[in-house]
């Protein structure tokens, strides 16, 4: 009977954030600019799917010399690059590497982080401090030099720009969850749990990280804005996702070298990344005022 | 006041300590054999085991990390593999345009962001407020990088007014060299300043005593700055010292853009070749750096805040009265 009551109040809790969230119009706005770019980068993984990368190769990879640099036009809304490829194409191809990528690296650095922060919050002492005196160490070297060095020595795959992004953001997250780690640990209703014999494994898993789910939600949605410009600012130093493959920063990198030649190479990918980083951003806001609307002035 | 210092100081030991070692595991896992990256593919392999020998790569890790604190501490930090320059003198020679570049985003970001903020949170909800705020947002969202071209498209292509490559030489050139790069470094932390002083302020402004300041007749001006900032002021100072982190790492980006001589730049071109130890050296100067101005912001906490120093100058009291 317990957990129905503890289920039910949960969902109310959620509910009423929601509901909170729902007034917010720009936050709201930037949720339905976000679900687009979700259905735009799975559209555009489902089209080459299906037609097996031809039109990914026919239209998005390949060079057309004879049109470069054409500005926008009836047939090319956003105009062609500097090897005649559709930029308006482009842009929609890129969406996934951003988006997925930025999630994925912030959803490693939330596990990792929250799992640590959790550890030394919960048993402190010197486990604490061995985690945090870490943690300290990661944030006294700032992120972007940190994932810059970690690139410059692994190299540049997929793999190692999503490490080196993941890695970057680990004490936040750590530093998050055990602060509320912190707040809840001592209230009655642990107590009551560690009284029936709950491991500290069930008691972490079952009552702590769900009670300091929301600063962590908060924290992940503007870290995903944050690793969405860390990825898009070392694929302009070309360390990060390489040529041919179409994303926003090395779009950019691109550009700087035709900027002479047609601002419309250099305006439209700078626009994607910003439009991304401003909705997960109001969202962000949004969702602290609505979880927590004690922190709203 | 002193003790304080010194304690801070000391608690920088072990971060600095660990901020090298990490670094250096980092780069030492780099693949590929530096002595056949100094020596080239034509090397015989006694030549390149020579080598090896000569940079010490044979010894076990912590020998090396160890070898190379102890060079460091000498101010050694070792030899580039492109050009065989020492690494310390190439950065002690960018350092200085890097730190020009700071300041002056630095600087943007105060003379902006403040006096924006201030405004803001005392006109709360009118236009002012509003588009203050939706700017701020604009600039927290904008990529620097793409704010420098699209600067450097608009004043130095179109217009023709600053130049948009590289470092002026004398001061007045230096200085219109300097407009753009500055801007672009410190939009970003402008607006993260914009909104840390508003709420901050926010804060402050209902508390009674501003009631009790403005009652007795104060002119605004002084509870503004007297009543009001003074008090708002640690949170504003904290998000300028974690703002500066965020500039180094903005700076490669700036430096690139603008092909701006600096330490960022030498770090991206030091990656390009794979000269590891000027990565490095790049790398732990700027940590090193960083690790500086959060200790100048410790020590700007005490002057700004008299609680923190005075429990520092009664802790020494007490310790004195023990001893007599």
């Amino acid at each position: 009977m317990s957990t129905t009551r503890t289920q039910r109040k949960q969902r109310s809790l959620w509910f009423e954030a929601w509901r909170r969230l729902k007034k917010n119009k720009l936050a709201m706005a930037g949720l339905l600019f976000l679900a687009l770019l979700v259905v735009i980068a799975i559209s555009t993984i489902i089209i080459d799917i299906a037609t097996n990368k031809s039109y990914y190769n026919d239209h998005v990879i390949k060079q057309n010399l004879r049109l470069r640099l054409q500005g926008p036009s009836k047939d090319h809304i956003f105009g062609l690059d500097e090897f005649g490829r559709d930029i308006f194409l482009r842009m929609l191809w890129a969406v996934r590497y951003s988006l997925f990528m930025g999630t994925i690296a912030i959803a490693m650095s939330t596990i990792v982080g929250g799992i640590l922060g959790a550890i030394a919050g919960f048993y402190g002492k010197r486990t604490d401090n061995i985690i945090m005196r870490f943690m300290d160490i990661l944030l006294a070297i700032p992120s972007m030099l940190l994932a810059t060095a970690i690139v410059a020595a692994l190299g540049t795959s997929l793999t190692n720009v999503l490490m080196a992004i993941a890695i970057s953001y680990i004490p936040t997250f750590a530093r998050t969850v055990r602060a509320s780690v912190l707040t809840i640990k001592d209230q009655e209703f642990i107590e009551a749990a560690r009284a029936l014999g709950a491991s500290d494994l069930r008691i972490i898993g079952k009552y702590i990280l769900p009670n300091s789910l929301a600063p962590l939600i908060v924290q992940a949605s503007l870290g995903v804005a944050g690793a969405i410009l860390s990825i898009a600012g070392l694929s302009f130093l070309g360390l990060g996702i390489q040529p041919p493959t179409p994303e926003w920063g090395s779009m950019l990198s691109n550009a700087r070298s035709y900027i002479r030649d047609g601002w419309h190479i250099t305006v439209i990918p700078g626009l994607g990344i910003m439009l991304t980083i401003l909705a997960l951003n109001v969202l962000g806001d949004g969702l602290r005022d609505a979880l927590d609307p004690r922190l709203k002035n | 006041m002193w003790k304080y210092i010194l304690k801070r100081l000391l608690m920088m030991i072990p971060v600095l300590l660990g901020v090298t070692f990490i670094v250096f595991f980092i780069l030492a896992m780099t693949p590929g054999d530096p002595a056949a990256i100094i020596l080239g593919d034509q090397a015989s392999a006694e030549a390149l085991e020579l080598k090896r020998i000569e940079l010490g790569l044979n010894d076990p890790l912590l020998i090396r990390y160890f070898n190379y604190l102890l060079n460091m501490i000498r101010g050694d930090l070792g030899t580039s593999y492109k050009n065989q320059i020492s690494v310390a003198a190439q950065v002690i020679d960018k350092f200085p345009n890097t730190a020009i570049l700071a300041v002056a985003g630095i600087l943007v970001a105060l003379l902006i962001g403040i006096p924006i903020g201030i405004l803001s949170a005392k006109k709360q909800y009118t236009a002012l407020d509003n588009t203050s705020m939706v700017l701020s947002l604009v600039g927290v969202s904008m990529p620097n990088f793409w704010l420098g071209l699209l600067l450097s498209l608009l004043f130095a292509l179109k217009l023709g007014w600053l130049p948009s490559q590289g470092m002026g030489e004398e001061f007045i050139p230096l200085l219109k060299s300097l407009v753009l790069p500055a801007i672009t470094l410190g939009t970003g932390a402008a607006a993260t300043v914009v909104r840390m002083t508003r709420s901050s302020l926010l804060e402050v402004i209902r508390q009674d005593y501003i009631s009790t300041a403005r009652a007795k007749g104060l002119p605004e001006k002084i509870v503004t700055k007297k009543h009001m900032l003074k008090n708002a002021l640690i949170p504003i100072v904290t998000a300028v010292g974690l703002q500066f982190g965020q500039l180094l790492g903005g700076a490669m980006l700036t430096e690139t853009v603008f092909s701006w001589p600096g330490l960022g730049r030498l770090m991206v071109d030091s990656i390009a070749s794979k000269d590891i130890p000027m990565v490095l050296g790049a790398v732990i100067f700027m940590a090193v750096m960083f690790s500086f101005v959060n200790l100048v912001v410790d020590i700007v906490y005490a002057f700004i805040d008299p609680r923190i120093k005075s429990q520092y100058r009664k802790a020494g009291f007490t310790k004195k009265e023990v001893r007599a």
